[in-house]
């Protein structure tokens, strides 16, 4: 089996050791600063490193949520057709709580996302990057809230005439307009794929999450009825009394191992369905930057040629608008094959992307898969044991 | 939620390899019916297997050595061992030997209803010999009609059962017979035991249900009436005392229908209690020895009711100490353990039925998880452009029967969790019977205390009529009469009296002797339980681990570790 996968190196886990040029992030020890509404976790990122560009072999800074949002931003503007790693959803009722659990997860979802960007090929190239994992605080929160000003709007003046292209573009990617689409059978299986794969991990990821849930009342109810054994058993004379103690015992102790699996079942086995979930909707947003990159394409081709008829018979009636004319035909030209150009890149970009999602996901599953399977396993010995255990001392008071 | 099990079950048929869904036991399959249609099943594979066993029931008092069903239905199973013990109450331990993968066996020593009707029955906790037994079975059930007597015209109908009862005990004058009782016979049976076993802790009977006639026909309900009255006559049955009955042999053997009892409601009782009540005033009959021996309570003797409720209130209020209290600290003492048993018990038998529901549920998620995962294989499969997918269809195949397998385990463990439950409510039941048992105590006190304190007022009556009548000479006629009257109902009344005395000395004896059988049972049935509980949990425990570890292992070139 391990020779029908012939994946590159750094689809591996990062921190694999070689001599090759290397990046490694860890984002670790989450801080809460701040009071009330104005508090926020603060994480230290540590970079360790041989590429030529980054300062020293090592640097840790401390960035915050917001920060790691700026980075997807920029990376998702850059690199369209790149599936961008999708960033923790800004939770804003789970913030107020900051529940010990929460900060984990969050501090490990954003450990993943700065890691694939990290282990990525083209993504760990980027200066956004190298200035996120490497300047300092304050020049972070420069570019942080200068960008999130500016950042949002459109750049380009052409872009202008397609306003309102975000709510439109997942419009014309579900089909709800009559669009400009490109005739693709293969595009659209794969955009139909996406969006089946999409449910189907929402499905079992609600189900993973139910287990979890399932595990801790189970793990309660154990607690709940070893209680009530133990106190049974106080009550009760000689042997009887003794075995329900025992039992009791057993039952508590056996609850907390439960409580343990339940959590191991959150962070091994649902978090990864919940990022391969996240996985599938940065393709999505990739799949609606190539239906706008298309559009424009397909917008800008019509309005060349459009000028274009308008020119020659500017130039035909010998007008006197014809110089400028032109000067605009041209102007619209190169943007048009700008455009296109835009687009093919997208596209090129997105077919070896799909072939390295298909590869990393199946890697990813099947760590997940060997975990959650390998933490039943554990779990189901546990509670052998421990009844087991039981059994000769019940024994004993049988015969007593 | 059944239905997307056996759906889930029919994808995993249609997805998965064939050889993958013959290897998952049959036993298995069973599962994912119900409790009860799970039992059918398994005796009547036990039955393929092996005519005598029948290891569907086995109670902790299986004393008949013929009747021990050999556990192993393989010939690689480890010993059984019996155990017996030199106490008169005995039960088998079953002993099971290191785990086998895949057979689904029943457990040890729990009483549990079985479905068909010619499983064994209860066997006798016996205190003389090893090989006395009764087996009673009910079936059949059958709607008969009223003969009309009734005012309705047309008659109601009612229901009637098949008792069946096999036994070898001598008293009972043949070794098998069968009867058609109703109900109504039930509750009769049920009545007069309370009133010949006062003082014992006499197993309760099977509720009545409040909506009769229509919901009479509904087959489930008469379904568990079957069931709950094989129940009760079998733990009956399980009475060293009350199985030897004349009540209960009537019932068992008489053929015909059952005379019915003198009083058979509260409202005729007062009725008849009503008419003797002047009688008692004006003459100041005292009420007669034998009637002695039953409470006031529910009784047709209205004056007695009154006076021992007068008697009971004086108890309460009186400064002066009665003239016989409840002197037996060790009864007292027990009573109150007795309170706190129940309490205990009660708080046990709610959280037990909290864990079986959360192993259910824990059940049903594995069910959906499993279903979900085989339904994105399939997906996976279809649309698989890369082999990496087909490679990912194929891990995700395997937690998905992995799950399916988690859920059907959870959901046999949850089936066999119940059973032990079973024993947990039988004794909260029983405990009921035993709070009977000592009103009965009580009652038979105050009877006493009344016919005390009656004495000693009607003695005192007479000296005051003796010490008057000395004073005239020659003696008051009417007085005179009125003193022989007196004296009559003085010896009437210590006859009473001493009736009153012998019958709390015996309910006093009964609860003793009762208590410790109670106690020595329970000792018994509990561990047996707890036994039968925790191999359970073991054995399931163990076949999880085994599913997983499979799953772990064959994913394991994933795992961080190895790479």
């Amino acid at each position: 089996m391990e020779q029908e996968r012939s994946i590159p190196s750094s689809l591996l886990s990062p921190r694999s050791p070689s001599s090759q040029p290397c990046l490694s992030v860890s984002v670790t020890d989450p801080v809460k600063l701040g009071n009330g509404v104005q508090a926020y976790i603060s994480y230290r990122v540590i970079t360790k490193t041989n590429f030529p560009e980054y300062q020293g072999p090592e640097k840790i800074v401390i960035r915050r949520y917001s920060d790691f949002v700026w980075l997807h931003d920029r990376l998702f503007e850059k690199y369209k057709g790149i599936f961008i790693p999708f960033i923790p959803e800004k939770n804003a009722v789970e913030k107020f709580r900051f529940s010990a659990e929460f900060i984990e997860m969050r501090r490990q979802a954003l450990d993943i996302f700065v890691n694939q960007i990290a282990s990525h090929h083209e993504l760990q190239k980027s200066e956004d990057l190298r200035t996120f994992l490497q300047v300092e605080e304050e020049t972070m929160e420069r570019l942080r809230s200068h960008d999130s000003g500016i950042f949002k709007k459109k750049p380009a003046d052409l872009m202008q005439l397609f306003k309102g292209v975000q709510s439109k573009v997942s419009d014309i990617v579900l089909g709800k307009e009559k669009p400009v689409e490109e005739s693709n059978p293969e595009y659209e299986k794969l955009k139909h794929y996406i969006f089946e794969l999409e449910n189907h991990l929402t499905e079992a990821q609600k189900h993973a999450f139910r287990l979890v849930k399932r595990h801790r009342e189970l793990g309660q109810a154990l607690s709940d009825f070893g209680k009530a054994a133990k106190l049974l058993g106080a009550c009760e004379e000689k042997a009887v009394g003794k075995g329900f103690s025992e039992l009791g015992a057993k039952s508590e102790m056996l609850s907390i191992k439960l409580q343990k699996e339940a959590h191991e079942l959150l962070l091994n086995f649902e978090e990864p369905l919940k990022d391969y979930i996240r996985a599938v909707q940065s393709i999505k947003a990739t799949i609606a930057e190539r239906a706008n990159a298309f559009r424009q394409q397909c917008e800008l081709a019509e309005t060349t040629k459009l000028k274009e008829i308008n020119l020659d018979r500017l130039v035909l009636v010998r007008s006197d608008k014809a110089a400028e004319a032109e000067v605009e035909y041209k102007e619209l030209k190169a943007a048009s094959e700008e455009a296109t150009k835009r687009f093919e890149t997208i596209v090129a970009l997105m077919n070896q992307e799909i072939i390295r999602f298909q590869e990393q996901k199946t890697l990813d599953m099947g760590l997940a898969f060997h975990e959650f399977a390998k933490g039943q396993a554990h779990l189901a010995n546990g509670v052998a044991d421990a009844w087991r255990s039981l059994l000769p001392k019940l024994e004993a008071l049988s015969v007593s | 939620m059944m239905d997307s099990e056996n759906q889930g079950f029919e994808e995993a048929r249609l997805y998965s390899s064939h050889e993958e869904v013959q290897n998952l036991d049959f036993k298995e399959k069973l599962s994912a019916k119900s409790f009860s249609n799970y039992r059918s099943a398994m005796s009547s594979l036990s039955d393929a297997h092996h005519p005598l066993s029948s290891p569907a029931v086995l109670t902790p008092a299986d004393s008949d050595p013929l009747r021990l069903p050999p556990m192993d239905r393989d010939l690689q199973k480890p010993y059984v061992s019996d155990h017996f013990f030199s106490d008169p109450l005995h039960f088998s331990d079953v002993d099971f030997g290191p785990f086998d993968g895949n057979n689904v066996r029943d457990l040890n020593g729990v009483e549990s209803p079985s479905k068909s009707s010619e499983s064994s029955g209860s066997l006798s906790r016996s205190s003389s010999s090893n090989s006395e037994y009764i087996k009673i079975s009910v079936s059949n059930p059958q709607k008969e009609q009223e003969v009309s007597n009734s005012l309705v015209p047309g008659g109601s109908s009612y229901v009637t059962y098949l008792i069946t009862t096999r036994t070898n005990i001598a008293e009972f004058g043949g070794s098998e017979f069968s009867v058609r009782r109703r109900f109504k016979d039930v509750v009769t049976l049920s009545e007069r035991l309370a009133e010949s076993y006062r003082g014992f802790f006499i197993p309760p009977r099977p509720d009545k249900s409040v909506v009769e006639g229509q919901v009479m026909q509904k087959q489930e309900f008469v379904e568990q009436r079957r069931v709950a009255l094989e129940k009760y006559l079998r733990k009956l049955a399980g009475h060293p005392v009350i199985r030897m009955s004349d009540e209960f042999k009537v019932f068992l053997q008489v053929q015909g229908r059952l005379p019915l009892p003198t009083t058979t409601d509260v409202a005729s009782r007062m009725i008849d209690g009503a008419v003797n009540l002047p009688k008692q005033l004006l003459s100041e009959s005292a009420m007669a020895p034998q009637e002695v021996v039953q409470p006031a309570k529910g009784g047709r003797d209205l004056l007695r009711l009154f006076k021992e409720l007068k008697q009971s209130v004086t108890n309460d209020w009186g400064s002066l100490k009665p003239p016989i209290v409840e002197e037996d600290k060790e009864f007292l003492e027990k009573k109150e353990k007795l309170r706190d048993f129940e309490q205990q018990l009660s708080a046990v038998s709610q959280q037990a039925e909290s864990l079986v529901k959360t192993q259910q549920d824990m059940a049903e998620t594995f069910g959906e998880l499993g279903l979900t995962l085989i339904k994105l294989t399939k997906f996976e499969n279809e649309e698989a452009v890369f082999n990496c997918q087909r490679v990912r269809a194929a891990d995700t195949k395997n937690v998905a029967t992995a799950a399916v397998k988690a859920s059907r385990l959870y959901r046999e463990l949850n089936s066999q969790t119940l059973k032990h439950l079973d024993v947990l409510h039988d004794y909260l039941g029983l405990i009921l019977a035993v709070h009977g048992a000592f009103s009965e105590r009580s009652s038979a006190l105050l009877t006493e205390q009344t016919l005390l304190s009656d004495l000693s007022s009607l003695r005192s009556r007479a000296e005051k009529l003796e010490a008057a009548s000395s004073k005239v000479f020659g003696g008051d006629k009417s007085r005179i009469q009125k003193l022989e009257q007196l004296k009559e109902s003085i010896r009437t009344t210590e006859d009473a009296k001493n009736v009153a005395m012998r019958e709390y000395k015996r309910i006093k004896e009964n609860n003793r002797s009762e208590l410790e059988r109670f106690d020595r049972e329970r000792q018994a049935d509990f561990l047996s339980m707890l036994k039968g509980f925790v191999t359970n949990q073991v054995r399931y425990a163990e076949k999880m681990s085994v599913v997983w570890g499979k799953v772990a292992e064959e994913t394991s070139s994933y795992s961080k570790e190895s790479s």
